[in-house]
């Protein structure tokens, strides 16, 4: 059966009733999405607006979509592993070590690469272009093939549930435990090619962002009037830039260990699984940056929005910004102080770790101060914000503590480190991302989320987190190691069944979220942003229409301090009609980019199975998809004067009807912009 | 709809409202942690908290003091943000609106200072604790510590004796007062090593050998285990370390010497096969440098370089 490499009939979950309930709800939801598309007659729409999409409004879009499909995904983990642990007290639970495994496998691995990177990816791609008034992003195919490369390392990803079993090395896959000598099976192959896979898009998206941010800005639109937000996106794409490599070659490396009988990282034959360790986190740690970055660019730009106030200290949290941008380069040895490394090795890594708190807590002291003096309106986001600063300095204390030695020597390892790094994850990373999901959705499509359920699912997440996290840091004071399937020792079982409850309560904000949409959706009409600003915004995405016109702006806008919408509102000169328009060159749809995914996920699909056949075809398909795009000169197409015109004039009569201001009613409104006094 | 709500909200808006100021409630959920710290009382006397030996009592004041120093920000923190989110609440016209008011050189001056002046006390601390508290260094150079061998295996824990020509599986004795130096390696993948109620832990690594050197200075008996995830065994991997008087140290010793059991090349084979729960085993008359000889195994040196065998899958 050479023609299916090692798959076998074995490989489909029917050994277990877990196992195979899990791969039936996702081949159901798989059958319901494409029931739906059939049964509303969209293949046509999904195919030629969204599969071909080359829009970056579009792609942002698609990328949410995928984030909020795989945060369910990695919650139902999370939720299994709490349920696991709140009963294994001196018993087995209902899971067996080698599913438990795999669970914790796969929660961290959708949660870090398939919820939290596409999350990001969307937001920058939604928000930065508009925000520094450009048109599209540098390279509008490129940024196809992102997207469709990191969806093609999340079906992999969905896939494992169905054919075969997941890893059960951790999402670090550490080695020697993750060489073919101790784990076989294909589950590291699945986890090594999805994130290799991914890893490819989200290095595209670095490259992608950065170069946008450099050469796409609106005249005026200087490097230090670029929103928070953009600052954060230009560091984090540096850093992807840098960092992503090491991950590809430390995937690129065990492959070759694992299929190919090298030997970087085994025990014998010359191989070192710490240098393994240190590829990883020497991704891992700035990796960690990319994540939260582009969360306190969200939380920058809402805490000046709904305090109604300019944002405190702009030049600090810019600094604050590149300082931890580079220093998260200079710290990736905290992630193993107890390799037997020497003190002095350790005191220079743990002063670097603690030094980044620094910038860190000069960041949350500025967010502080724009609240001071201002008019603060508790929409969601805005409670996501100042959810995120109160419970963030306890994730900070934790992280300091973490990062002295000899603290680390203890607590290492244990739930402890695992409450610390969701108490920077959820608070910081999620909080960031949902409130900017809360933030731009009008944006995206043209009506504002509702703000009861808004506020519900943040009083479920915010509430679900300290419940489900705090017994996790006593635990860690217990003792109790991370990763246990079981235990034997009673003290730990009360606070295992209190973060259970806590997970309740988190899968109560995730219904609020879910209810929020449906909501939203149903009762459209009444909550339409017809201004295209529904939050008396301040910087330049909310000059265009909700959602925007492909072109984003038909008039590039002059941009003259920061703040620029603010101050084009407080100048008199916001909404303005140009005498005449021009025509605008826009890139042509094409399915190259999803081809090159599909191409990607077969490709990843046939080295885990060793369907050699198969993976060279793939590679084939990708070659001359690469080729067939390379030698096509017509790529882009010209909206005409006079369509530009149409699409303005439609937006300008539906201004005429909106109210001036869809903040204005608010109880806490502060005033109309004013022209700062000189 | 709307409208109501902001009529609603209008005649809330009279006086002081306290209940729906988002301060109170964010405010009141950082005491959960205090509360659990509090009612779980098995806290106190857990073995971070509560430690048998001065490397980890050492560890557990370094953390506090640590804490309390980080209260410089993180209480400003809490308090800036409920007084903030009360006062500068966008209905409270009362208060003071300077919608413009984004830098003031005093203010960038203190959260830079500050937070930097806290790093810099913590670096001082840091430094000096990572030389005293470094696992390699021994407790008490004038007094020769008892050496034990760690060897992980899949999945337990053999610990030799070599000066007394024993070993143990998943069990560890010491005399209170006497400091042990452990050197550890791993004949399996990655392992560590921990005794929480003595101090930190340390990598087991093939091909490699570490040191963690530990004192007990109250008898008793504390659990110690790998923390480092190591396949479908990995929750039963623990053992019990008996600190104990040197009289009950020496019975100990001489229970083992007892045993009957020698631990040969044969021996040490089938047990370094994967296992789970395995009762304590004593051994008398180990294998000439079976330490060295297993780290020997996989030594980066071309000479030795051997087809590795390759290991019975993990049950699943």
């Amino acid at each position: 059966m050479d023609l299916f490499g090692r798959l076998t009939i074995e490989s489909l979950p029917f050994y277990s009733a877990i196992a195979a309930s899990g791969a039936a709800v996702t081949v159901l939801g798989a059958l319901a999405v494409v029931g739906a598309i059939t049964y509303f007659g969209a293949w046509r729409m999904v195919l030629t607006e969204w599969v071909s999409s080359v829009d970056h409004k579009k792609i942002g879009i698609m990328y949410i979509m995928l984030a909020l499909v795989m945060l369910v995904r990695g919650f139902v983990d999370a939720a299994m592993m709490r349920s696991q642990q709140a009963i294994a007290y001196n018993s087995e639970g209902y899971l067996p070590p080698g599913h438990f495994d795999q669970i914790f496998s796969s929660h961290g691995t959708i949660m870090i690469f398939f919820m939290a990177m596409p999350f990001l990816a969307g937001l920058a791609n939604l928000i930065v272009p508009q925000q520094i008034g450009s048109r599209d992003v540098a390279f509008p195919f490129m940024n196809s093939i992102s997207l469709w490369l990191t969806t093609a390392g999340a079906g992999l990803m969905l896939l494992s549930l169905v054919v075969g079993k997941f890893s059960t090395a951790g999402w670090t896959a550490y080695p020697p435990y993750s060489g073919v000598q101790f784990t076989p099976g294909v589950g590291v192959d699945y986890w090594l090619w999805m994130v290799f896979i991914a890893g490819f898009g989200s290095t595209m998206t670095g490259i992608n962002f950065l170069v946008t941010i450099i050469k796409c800005r609106a005249p005026g639109m200087t490097m230090f009037r670029l929103p928070l937000f953009t600052w954060t996106i230009f560091v984090t794409s540096l850093l992807m830039i840098f960092a992503f490599p090491a991950l590809t070659v430390a995937c690129a490396t065990l492959i070759l260990d694992r299929n190919f009988d090298f030997h970087f990282f085994t025990n014998a034959m010359g191989g070192n699984m710490m240098n393994y360790i240190n590829l990883f986190w020497l991704w891992g740690h700035p990796e960690v940056y990319i994540l939260i970055l582009p969360a306190f660019g969200v939380f920058s730009e809402v805490v000046a929005v709904f305090s109604q106030k300019r944002l405190f200290g702009y030049v600090s949290l810019v600094c604050a910004t590149v300082a931890i941008g580079l220093l998260s380069f200079t710290v990736w040895l905290h992630h193993f102080f107890t390799m037997g490394s020497s003190a002095r090795v350790n005191s220079f890594f743990g002063t670097m770790t603690t030094i980044i708190s620094v910038p860190t807590g000069v960041k949350v002291f500025d967010w502080l101060l724009t609240m001071y003096r201002g008019r603060i309106i508790f929409k969601p986001p805005m409670l996501f914000t100042i959810g995120f600063l109160v419970t963030f300095v306890i994730g900070g204390l934790s992280g300091v503590l973490l990062a002295l030695p000899p603290i680390d020597y203890m607590m290492h390892n244990t739930t402890f480190l695992v409450a610390h790094f969701h108490n920077m994850i959820i608070p910081g990373v999620l909080f960031g991302y949902l409130a900017g999901y809360m933030f731009w959705f009008p944006k995206a499509f043209g009506f504002k989320l509702n703000e009861r359920w808004g506020t519900y699912a943040f009083w479920c997440w915010i509430i679900g987190f300290y419940v489900a996290f705090m017994p996790l840091y006593v635990l860690g004071l217990l003792g109790m190691p991370r990763r246990m399937e079981h235990y034997e020792i009673a003290a730990w079982q009360p606070h295992l069944i209190v973060a259970w409850v806590g997970a309740f309560i988190i899968l109560l904000g995730m219904a609020c979220l879910a209810v929020q949409l449906i909501v939203s959706i149903r009762e459209r009409n009444e909550a339409l942003d017809l201004t295209g600003d529904p939050w008396n915004g301040r910087s330049l995405e909310w000059a265009t229409s909700s959602p925007a016109a492909p072109y984003n702006f038909a008039v590039l806008p002059q941009v003259e301090g920061r703040d620029a919408w603010w101050d084009m509102k407080a100048r008199g000169v916001a909404y303005q009609r140009p005498d005449k328009y021009e025509d605008i060159i826009m890139p042509k749809n094409t399915y190259v980019g999803a081809v090159i995914g599909g191409a990607g996920f077969v490709f990843g699909f046939a080295m885990i199975w060793w369907m050699w056949w198969l993976a060279a075809l793939a590679l084939l398909v990708i070659f001359v998809a690469v080729v067939i795009r390379a030698s096509d000169d017509d790529s882009d197409y010209v909206m005409p004067a006079s369509e530009v015109k149409k699409i303005e004039d439609a937006r300008f009569a539906e201004l005429a009807k909106a109210p001036r201001n869809e903040m204005a009613d608010d109880p806490g409104y502060a005033g109309d912009p004013v022209p700062e006094a000189t | 709809m709307v409208r109501n709500r902001i009529s609603e909200r209008e005649i809330e808006t009279q006086g002081v409202d306290v209940r729906r100021t988002l301060a109170y409630r964010s405010l009141a959920l950082p005491f959960v942690l205090v509360a659990l710290l509090c009612g779980g009382c098995s806290v106190i006397d857990g073995p971070v908290l509560d430690p048998k030996g001065p490397i980890a009592l050492a560890e557990r004041n370094l953390l506090f003091k640590a804490i309390a120093i980080m209260m410089i920000v993180i209480i400003p923190v809490f308090l800036m943000a409920a007084f903030f989110t009360r006062h500068f609440r966008g209905t409270n016209r009362k208060a003071r609106y300077t919608p413009n008011f984004d830098f003031y050189w005093p203010a960038e001056i203190v959260v830079w200072s500050i937070p930097a002046a806290i790093v810099i006390w913590l670096g001082v601390h840091l430094w000096a604790n990572t030389y005293k508290l470094d696992p390699y260094t021994e407790i008490d150079p004038s007094v020769k510590p008892l050496q034990v061998q760690a060897i992980a295996q899949d999945w337990k824990w053999l610990f030799v004796y070599p000066e007394h020509d024993i070993a143990v599986v998943n069990e560890l004795a010491m005399p209170v007062g006497t400091p042990v130096s452990i050197t550890i390696t791993s004949d399996t993948v990655m392992n560590s090593l921990v005794i929480p109620a003595l101090g930190g832990q340390i990598y087991a690594m093939a091909g490699m050998q570490t040191r963690l050197n530990l004192l007990a200075d109250e008898t008793g008996t504390f659990w110690g285990r790998n923390v480092q995830y190591s396949g479908t065994g990995f929750a039963n991997q623990q053992f019990q370390t008996h600190a104990q008087s040197k009289e009950d140290f020496d019975a100990w010793l001489e229970k083992a010497k007892q045993s009957g059991k020698a631990l040969d090349a044969a021996t040490y084979e089938s047990l370094a096969k994967p296992s789970e729960k395995v009762p304590v085993t004593y051994y008398s008359g180990v294998e000439p440098n079976l330490f060295d000889s297993i780290i020997a195994k996989y030594a980066h040196n071309d000479a030795m370089l051997t087809p590795s065998k390759k290991k019975p899958e993990p049950a699943e």
